[in-house]
């Protein structure tokens, strides 16, 4: 070392507080010139560390810049513009429904009370929103097939397969009743997931109540409540209302992981896209991983995995191959 | 990431004479290849040094003793590299310590092992960098994050965003200065949660 030690003396925030300010400095002083830069030049040669944290700054500096003109150039810069007006909390959920509005590509459809039944479907990676014409919200999944009917004493709708969100205005004259199959879920005023797949169904109540039925079996849900019903079972448990709002995180385009699998990951992916990702190596897909992704973005998600767990990934006939 | 000065105002950093030259290509490596180790580097440090207030310090020591060796010949591998450094600063701190925390030693023995492993990739989409940005935006006072984007994203000299927010320049230079700091951090030293 050639560096004494005594040079490093001064506390490592002192010098980030002297060396960020120089950076300012450099780049807003509109009169900064020759005095200024030797004065710099002095106080950087005075020891590493300054240089150090100077260099450090300089690039935080550039590369806010740098982004700052990425969000001008995209349509990200809705959200920075939100974010200049609004504060953090109003923010965020603007930030949400901009996001919203670019990874889903929200449609609206509107339907005459009148009208016959009506199928929806969305593609692979697709989202849609369904407004009925009484103001009830219906959001598709990816990969959705749903059926409505309305009449007179009654909202049906048929979920055919894969996953909804509800936002119901409650009627008592008038029931609003989502059918997997089946089974029943009849609304008591309130906002529920449904999601149906090959071999079970969930319903993951967010607000008020509902009640389910599957002939079989019945139960009322109330807020928090997720009900998982298969073939020969059906359980009730209850989730926090952080981890049901990570459920909801497909209606802004993200996948949240929690302490997932690789496998289980995986197979949410590949709910959205048409290039899927296969782990190779059934012990690389007991990896868990945590995070928060765009779900129509595999490719992310490997980038992530193999730098996380220093994994391979390759692309064969179409799917992402992550190994070992 | 090689270029730290596209900030469009001047092009001092090329002015340093001499030995500035030199400098100013590891300057770049530093920013290019050891800053983005910053978050692990701390999460290491963090784990295996018990006065945390200390950690800042250590940090620093570890970086000033990475560019002076990258002065004399730019190290091959960042990684393995920095993380030498570390271990061996921490090892020689230890060593003038009465208490020696096994968990330190212990972990020391898994980073050798680590470290000769390829580093992470580091390409970050446009959207995530994005993202990250938002949310180290989000963490600012009010003020600084109005002085911060006034100049970076409108690009206002120091003069308008005193009058337009009724400040003077020096309360400006210092919100710019505080959000500056708190960005830095949010860019290197926290940990890549994906969440923006």
């Amino acid at each position: 070392m050639s560096n004494p030690v005594s040079e490093n003396r001064a506390s490592a925030s002192e010098i980030h507080a002297a060396a960020s300010d120089w950076v300012v400095e450099r780049n807003t002083n509109d009169a900064w010139g020759a005095d200024e830069q030797t004065e710099l030049d002095a106080w950087l040669a005075q020891s590493i560390a300054h240089r150090v944290a100077y260099v450090r700054f300089e690039d935080a500096w550039a590369r806010s810049r740098r982004l700052a003109a990425l969000g001008r150039s995209s349509r990200t810069q809705a959200v920075l513009e939100t974010l200049r007006n609004l504060r953090p909390l109003v923010f965020r959920v603007a930030a949400a429904f901009v996001y919203a509005a670019i990874m889903g590509g929200v449609i609206y459809y509107f339907l005459r009370p009148t009208s016959n039944a009506q199928t929806f479907a969305t593609p692979l990676g697709g989202h849609e929103t369904v407004i009925l014409a009484d103001g009830s919200q219906i959001e598709l999944n990816t990969d959705t097939v749903l059926r409505i009917s309305e009449t007179q004493n009654e909202r049906d709708v048929a979920l055919e397969k894969g996953e909804a969100f509800f936002r119901v205005k409650h009627n008592p004259n008038r029931l609003f009743v989502v059918t997997a199959g089946t089974r029943r879920i009849v609304d008591i005023g309130t906002q529920f997931v449904v999601r149906n797949e090959a071999d079970k169904l969930k319903v993951t109540l967010l607000e008020g109540s509902v009640s389910f039925d599957s002939g079989a079996q019945k139960a009322t849900l109330t807020s928090g409540d997720v009900l998982v019903a298969t073939a020969g079972s059906v359980s009730l448990i209850r989730k926090s209302p952080q981890r049901l709002s990570d459920e909801l995180a497909w209606r802004q385009g993200l996948v949240v992981l929690q302490h997932t699998t690789l496998a289980a990951a995986a197979a949410e992916f590949n709910r959205y896209n048409r290039e899927k990702i296969v782990i190779a190596d059934p012990a690389v897909g007991e990896l868990a991983i945590s995070g928060t992704l765009p779900a129509n973005n595999p490719d992310e998600f490997a980038r992530v995995a193999q730098s996380f767990f220093r994994l391979r990934v390759g692309h064969q006939g179409g799917a992402i191959v992550i190994s070992r | 990431m090689t270029e730290t000065t596209d900030t469009g105002n001047d092009d001092s950093k090329r002015r340093f004479a001499g030995v500035a030259i030199a400098m100013s290509e590891v300057d770049a490596w530093f920013a290019r290849e050891v800053l983005p180790l910053e978050a692990v580097l701390m999460q290491f440090l963090r784990h295996n040094w018990r006065n945390k207030d200390e950690i800042p310090d250590l940090l620093q020591d570890i970086y000033v003793r990475v560019y002076e060796a990258a002065l004399k010949q730019i190290p091959e591998a960042a990684k393995s590299f920095v993380f030498q450094t570390a271990r061996n600063l921490i090892i020689s701190r230890v060593r003038h310590q009465q208490v020696v925390s096994i968990e330190a030693v212990a972990d020391l023995e898994v980073l050798s092992i680590a470290s000769e492993e390829p580093g992470p990739d580091r390409r970050v989409g446009a959207r995530d960098e994005l993202r990250r940005l938002q949310a180290a935006l989000d963490k600012l006072p009010r003020r600084a994050r109005e002085a911060f984007m006034l100049r970076q994203i409108e690009g206002l000299s120091r003069r308008e965003i005193a009058a337009r927010m009724g400040v003077s320049e020096k309360t400006v230079r210092w919100h710019l200065n505080e959000g500056l700091r708190v960005l830095a951090d949010a860019f290197y030293s926290e940990p890549r949660h994906l969440k923006g």
